[in-house]
């Protein structure tokens, strides 16, 4: 697959506050997704891609040219900020012929047309964009960086504010576009929209990318990482003994209020641990997992990567 | 050059806000007050220079361009919904134009046309009313540059106006005579003073110096708003 999208040792920098560390990743035709938590770096990278923020360090092109003060880039790149100001005084119509206007194209009714049908916005086109919901002004905004039939798009978290309705007619229009062969990037921070929509994807933490791949393959090394729980039993000490010979027990550690277990095995441990109790009569009191945030996750990727 | 999309959707945005009447305040003062003049002392012949001369281009004309000169690139930077004009291949420079041009417009419309029509309501002043209004309309088009570029330049172009235009203008180009060298309200006022000489209206600099200077400052400031537009940056929040 040919990269359409190449950054090589790209780094961005406010200050002394490194927003993007020495990333390199390629992107190619399809839908790639850029999964991580909330700051970790995504809109930086998106913003460089679109020419709308310089690298501090290192090397970035789009269709083999630099984005960077390159307006013509904006002929095969279209752009969805995750902004949500638009020209909220004009119709969803007016906005999207703007753009294709803007964009000098020869038959601006057929274009406008086409992208607000594609949309799925041809019934509220004629309202003025300031009456439309969070998820219709995605919607609209998407329908304007498709005007010009762009061979790259770049969508910063397309899904917010949209209802499931929406979210899944996006993803559809999305995975159809990409299996057009065009370049689709987008950013979230919610793990199913990426697995839904991308077989490819980027993982960011902190600035860094954590991962790099094909979906299915980091969501593996992502299950299979240890999970701990904390237990509270009516006998701690003999579920601590019962647990120790189990093959997905890692660790099993008594503490002053229960046990801790370490399980490398997230799906085994949870169906045998109500099982186990049963059978030796012990009664579960409190089954509690610990760190189950998305930046533990992350933060599980890049210490498996540096090992 | 000039783009006309970008021309319909900077007027949209302008005027069909409410601060479109903000614009009209200055203007409505000065008509008003030129009736009340009128009516009041109507064979004086000193109260037209002052009041179309003094308050037309020290209070009218630049207050006027500075909201409307900021506010035709700078509201929509601020808002961020310039990145939707800008991840389009429309040159940086035809952008900054025909901002620029809007807002040159504008101000003529808003502060050099009412300063005819007070000039014409004053008595006795229909040749100082035409040298005024060609005056405004040359300050329009040199402060529209001039604010247009400040909009790009800094996210504070409404406060540093207010400081030019008060401080530098209002101040320092009347007690120190290099200051007028910097001075838009001096080169309109130049050129208004050479259509119609006036001792009153005070005008520092000759016509050829305030032309010239004026067409470097426009042109500069053009120039320079269109290299930082070019380089226009998401503000980017630190991971």
């Amino acid at each position: 697959m040919s990269s359409v999208i190449d950054l090589t040792n790209v780094s961005r920098w406010y200050g002394n506050v490194v927003a993007v560390n020495d990333i390199t990743m390629s992107v190619g035709p399809g839908v790639t997704g850029l999964l991580g938590p909330n700051g970790a770096g995504k809109s930086t990278i998106l913003h460089m891609i679109s020419g709308f923020l310089a690298p501090s360090k290192g090397t970035l092109t789009v269709a083999g040219k630099s984005s960077w003060e390159n307006p013509d880039i904006y002929r095969t790149l279209g752009l969805v900020p995750e902004r949500d100001s638009v020209y909220a005084f004009l119709t969803g119509e007016q906005f999207v012929r703007a753009t294709a206007k803007l964009q000098s194209l020869p038959e601006i009714g057929a274009a406008t047309r086409r992208a607000i049908d594609m949309t799925d916005m041809a019934d509220a086109a004629g309202r003025r964009i300031s009456t439309y919901s969070k998820g219709m002004r995605q919607r609209i905004k998407v329908a304007a960086a498709l005007v010009h039939d762009p061979e790259i798009l770049l969508l910063d978290e397309p899904f917010n504010g949209m209802d499931p309705r929406q979210r899944i007619h996006m993803m559809d229009l999305l995975a159809k576009l990409g299996a057009e062969g065009r370049t689709i990037l987008f950013s979230s921070h919610i793990l199913e929209e990426v697995e839904r929509l991308s077989g490819t994807i980027q993982v960011m933490v902190a600035g860094r990318l954590a991962a790099s791949g094909d979906f299915r393959a980091i969501r593996r090394l992502m299950t299979s990482r240890p999970h701990v729980f904390n237990i509270r039993s009516s006998d701690d000490r003999r579920l601590a003994a019962v647990l120790v010979g189990r093959p997905y027990t890692n660790a099993v550690e008594l503490t002053g209020k229960g046990l801790q277990v370490r399980t490398s095995d997230f799906g085994a441990f949870c169906e045998q641990i109500a099982v186990l109790t049963r059978d030796h009569g012990i009664t579960l009191r409190e089954l509690l997992p610990t760190d189950e945030s998305l930046e533990s996750v992350f933060g599980y990727l890049i210490s498996s990567q540096g090992n | 050059m000039f783009n006309p999309t970008v021309a319909m959707l900077t007027l949209r945005a302008t005027v069909g806000r409410r601060r479109v009447l903000l614009f009209a305040v200055p203007a409505v003062i000065l008509i008003v007050l030129t009736l009340v003049l009128r009516a009041s002392h109507p064979a004086a012949v000193l109260w037209p220079d002052q009041v179309l001369g003094d308050f037309g281009f020290s209070v009218l004309l630049p207050l006027t361009a500075l909201i409307i000169g900021t506010g035709v690139l700078g509201a929509e930077i601020d808002d961020g919904s310039a990145i939707h004009l800008l991840a389009t291949p429309v040159r940086r420079s035809a952008v900054v134009f025909t901002k620029f041009a809007v807002a040159a417009v504008l101000t003529m419309l808003f502060a050099a046309v009412p300063e005819l029509i007070a000039g014409l309501l004053a008595p006795h002043s229909g040749k100082l009313a035409l040298a005024l209004f060609t005056g405004a309309v040359a300050g329009s088009v040199i402060y529209a540059a001039v604010f247009v570029m400040a909009s790009v330049l800094t996210t504070r172009a409404i406060a540093l106006g207010l400081l030019y235009v008060l401080i530098w203008e209002g101040l320092l180009g009347n007690l120190v005579g290099g200051a007028r060298i910097l001075s838009v309200a001096h080169y309109s006022l130049g050129i208004a003073n050479a259509i119609y000489p006036d001792q009153s209206l005070n005008a520092g600099l000759s016509l050829s110096t305030s032309v010239t200077l004026g067409i470097i400052v426009t042109v500069g400031a053009l120039i320079l708003a269109t290299r930082r537009l070019s380089a226009f940056a998401i503000k980017g929040e630190p991971a």
